[in-house]
């Protein structure tokens, strides 16, 4: 069943402040935290950020466990990104063999090439992770809002985000079905080579497409049913408002900035 | 009778050790017999599905073993692709899994994965599509062009095709109308008949099951509290009422009609059994 162990985009309802917050203010702080990640230089710039996420994590009582288990699928770039920046940053070689040599610059750079690349990771995952997909979407549309004077569909473009979130678990059970249903048949998906393997896929693929196609059909059917038309004049049942623990985490976000740009200043 | 496929102290835990872990089942023991027709009664939820996909190699057990002619179907992954070809699952609404330009090539997908050679996949497809009570004009066809009853019935003939020793059928009739409803499973009766193939009717509805079955078994939060004859299960009709499954309408009216203070026989399921019980009941009376 491993189709149904994906936790990307993944939602743990909970009840804390990082849970609570405005969307907007987490997509806006999350955006923020990049910011002073790609800033930062410096061993003491990092240790900050690190510091600034465990009290995160350990605030909004996601289990790291699910943190490093959503890693997994990205561990290959983390290494190769290591390997990358092991061997091919130029400076003084400590060990060389042939045209390969390890320089020292090389390990400190994929080293914090590699605290980058987790920080952002595990920055992202806690804001999936707390935020529902439907809160996501709302945020989102809120943020680029003053886009729409620009004609960009805003409110469709997040409406089709909330429809393709929502459907995503439902398609995966429809793939593990359909699966099923033709291994009882006798096909099978696991043997052969890359030809046979693709073949293999039709009878997979086919009934798929058929049901997304229908899916659509039928939630286009029910949305009219409920005079749907776009977002012209469309109001919320949850209204999203700003609260005094959105303004701080705005505040310490634009802070966590500033003080990286301080210690960049300051070359530590 | 002997057994030709059994389960012993099957358990399956779905996402174990995460906090999502559910048990689906625990430790159940159930056999079909050669040439069984077998019930499956259990609600949403029960563990009724994921029994069957035991049943055929689909999923694998936690702990606990699957037998099929007495040998453990994970002995070898041959074994266990070749169990899928002696025990066909038919899912519920299986129109939703056909995919070939034809009803005749997509009854064909399990006889050619079989490697069966082409006049015996010829063979068997329209064996099935018979069975089914497809007509041959249908066979050229494109499965989408045809109707929701239609596609249920390619879609099980493509088990069908198979000639598997052991038919398991989950809903086969979800959706359909009651002359549909009639009709296929008039069929399975056929096929049964004529191939003296194990049967197993997966159901929640009591009035289809007892219509049909020789045996059934009752599936409940991943446990077999009953099996027996319908008679022998539907004497239990209030414990089942308890579990959410109801007996037929007939069998209530009998037990509430025994609640009253009537000493008559409450275990009728069908129309014929009632007016033998309510005769032989005015005749005992009568005689008083």
């Amino acid at each position: 069943m491993a189709l149904k162990d994906i936790t990307l985009g993944q939602y743990f309802p909970g009840n804390t402040v990082i849970h609570r917050l405005d969307p907007r203010t987490k997509l806006l702080f999350t955006v923020l935290y990049i910011v002073a990640l790609f800033s930062a230089k410096g061993g003491v710039a990092y240790a900050v950020l690190f510091a600034v996420l465990c009290a995160s994590i350990a605030v909004s009582r996601i289990h790291p466990r699910n943190i490093l288990r959503g890693m997994k699928p990205i561990l290959f770039i983390i290494v190769l990104t290591a390997v990358l920046n092991i061997f091919y940053t130029p400076g003084d070689p400590i060990w060389q063999w042939k045209f390969l040599k390890i320089t020292v610059e090389g390990l400190w750079a994929a080293f914090f090439m590699v605290l980058r690349i987790s920080f952002l990771i595990t920055c992202t995952f806690l804001l999936t992770y707390t935020t529902s997909p439907i809160m996501l979407t709302d945020g989102l549309e809120r943020l680029l809002g003053p886009l729409k004077k620009l004609r960009v569909p805003v409110h469709e473009l997040s409406m089709m985000m909330s429809i393709a979130l929502r459907f995503i678990p439902t398609l995966i059970e429809e793939t593990d079905k359909i699966m099923s249903a033709q291994k009882a048949r006798g096909a099978d998906f696991d043997t052969g080579n890359l030809f046979q393997k693709a073949k293999a896929l039709v009878p997979l693929l086919v009934p798929l497409f058929i049901s997304a196609f229908r899916r659509a059909d039928e939630l286009a059917t029910a949305m009219e049913c409920r005079c749907y038309h776009g977002g012209e004049g469309r109001t919320r049942l949850r209204q999203l408002r700003f609260q005094g623990s959105d303004i701080a985490a705005l505040i310490l976000g634009t802070a966590l900035v500033a003080l990286v740009l301080i210690f960049r200043a300051l070359g530590i | 009778m002997d057994a030709i496929i059994q389960t012993e102290k099957l358990s399956h835990i779905y996402s174990a050790g995460t906090p999502f872990e559910h048990a689906a089942l625990e430790e159940v023991d159930f056999a079909a017999c050669r040439g069984e027709y077998l019930g499956i009664i259990g609600r949403t939820g029960s563990g009724k599905s994921t029994l069957i996909q035991h049943l055929n190699g689909l999923l694998k057990p936690t702990s606990g073993r699957v037998l099929f002619e007495g040998k453990d179907i994970w002995e070898t992954k041959e074994r266990t692709r070749q169990t899928r070809f002696q025990v066909g699952l038919v899912f519920q609404y299986p129109e939703y899994q056909l995919f070939e330009e034809t009803v005749y090539k997509d009854i064909a997908f399990g006889p050619r994965n079989m490697k069966l050679d082409e006049h015996e996949v010829d063979r068997r497809v329209r064996d099935a599509a018979a069975f089914v009570g497809l007509p041959d004009a249908v066979l050229e066809k494109s499965p989408f062009e045809l109707s929701g009853g239609q596609k249920r019935r390619v879609a099980i003939a493509g088990v069908i095709a198979m000639e598997p020793a052991v038919l398991i059928l989950d809903e086969p009739t979800a959706g359909l109308d009651p002359v549909g409803v009639e009709s296929i499973l008039g069929n399975i009766r056929d096929y049964h008949r004529a191939k003296n193939a194990t049967i197993i009717l997966v159901s929640h509805s009591m009035e289809e099951v007892a219509r049909s079955v020789d045996r059934l078994v009752v599936v409940s939060k991943g446990h077999i509290p009953f099996t027996g004859t319908p008679r022998e299960v539907f004497a239990h009709g209030d414990e089942l009422e308890a579990m959410g499954l109801g007996v037929p309408q007939v069998t209530r009216v009998f037990h509430r009609l025994r609640a009253m203070g009537v000493d008559i026989d409450p275990s009728v399921y069908t129309i014929g059994q009632a007016r033998a019980a309510v005769r032989d009941y005015l005749a005992r009376k009568g005689a008083v």
